[in-house]
């Protein structure tokens, strides 16, 4: 089994992936932003970091590069795709879930351990939480905003991951920070796994995210 | 024949400024008492079309692939031919 990890110009969090989805029990393999034909993998993290420097919007130039074309089409195989930080945020750009992550309210770069909210487990990537679980994964982001249109779609189709479980960090409608498309296999989520899958790091609940996504394929 | 484009990109109304109010907040610490500061974005460029309603549709094409995000962002295009 072979999870691709993106990298492009700026993503900075492909170590640390690479390591948890080892960690996770899988093998990891990087994918440079101009590799199209993605079809050797059984599912694909997009990382976080400032690929193109945020330059026109977080994640917009990202969203138009050869390798999405490849993303797009394991979507449509059904393969497991999670967007995380930076990875979020190019998801939402491209459209495959159903809202965007802009400039947090305050307008500051906001580092923190944080408590979650697993809203939902119907995903493959919450497979692995109880609903209703509180989880410490971290945040490290400046445009991390939650914003959507179509909330009632979201609510009816039971689209929202993770959500803020104390304090609202950035202004997101109904705190939310994670969320799936309507099959629930792409999931984009500003908090970062990676940087809670050991005990060492100061918590391993984020590992269960990429044991999830494993364990569906 | 070469057309100058602007393109001015601004959030929707009612959607939240954070730079804008950051902005209007500093200017508040040097003593200047000002109200409804918005920011605006404009990307030039120069394109080569045949006519100035071809270019234009084009432009907007842009516009919603990449140059905004048509949830959150209002835009206009402005050409003028180049002489």
């Amino acid at each position: 089994m072979k999870i691709g990890v993106i990298r492009f110009p700026g993503t900075n969090c492909d170590r640390d992936v690479y390591h948890a989805i080892e960690l996770a029990g899988a093998e990891a393999e990087y994918i440079w932003w101009k590799d199209e034909k993605l079809t050797d993998y059984d599912g694909i993290v997009i990382p976080g970091g400032f690929s193109y420097g945020d330059y026109l919007r977080a994640g917009a130039i990202a969203s138009i590069t050869p390798v999405i074309n490849g993303v797009k089409a394991l979507v449509k195989e059904e393969k497991p795709v999670l967007g995380i930080c930076n990875g979020a945020q190019i998801l939402g750009e491209i459209g495959l879930v159903p809202g965007i992550f802009i400039r947090n309210e305050y307008p500051k770069f906001n580092c923190q351990s944080i408590k979650l909210k697993v809203e939902s487990t119907r995903s493959p990537f919450t497979s692995f939480y109880k609903k209703g679980e509180i989880v410490s994964i971290p945040i490290a982001h400046a445009e991390g905003r939650f914003y959507s249109e179509n909330m009632d779609l979201i609510h009816e189709q039971d689209q929202i991951l993770f959500s803020f479980a104390e304090e609202n960090p950035n202004g997101s409608i109904e705190k939310i920070t994670g969320v799936c498309d309507e099959s629930g296999l792409v999931c984009a989520m500003m908090p970062h796994p990676e940087r809670a899958s050991e005990k060492i790091l100061g918590s391993d609940d984020g590992l269960k995210v990429f044991k999830g996504m494993i364990n569906n394929i | 024949m070469i057309f100058n484009i602007e393109v001015e990109i601004s959030l929707k109304e009612g959607m939240l400024n954070p730079e804008a109010k950051t902005i209007e907040n500093s200017l508040g610490l040097l003593g200047y008492k000002v109200e409804n500061t918005d920011t605006i974005n404009i990307i030039t460029f120069q394109i080569e079309g045949e006519n100035s309603a071809k270019v234009e549709s084009e432009v907007d094409d842009m516009c919603q692939r990449l140059l905004c995000n048509p949830v959150i962002h209002n835009y206009e295009i402005r050409i003028k031919e180049n002489n």
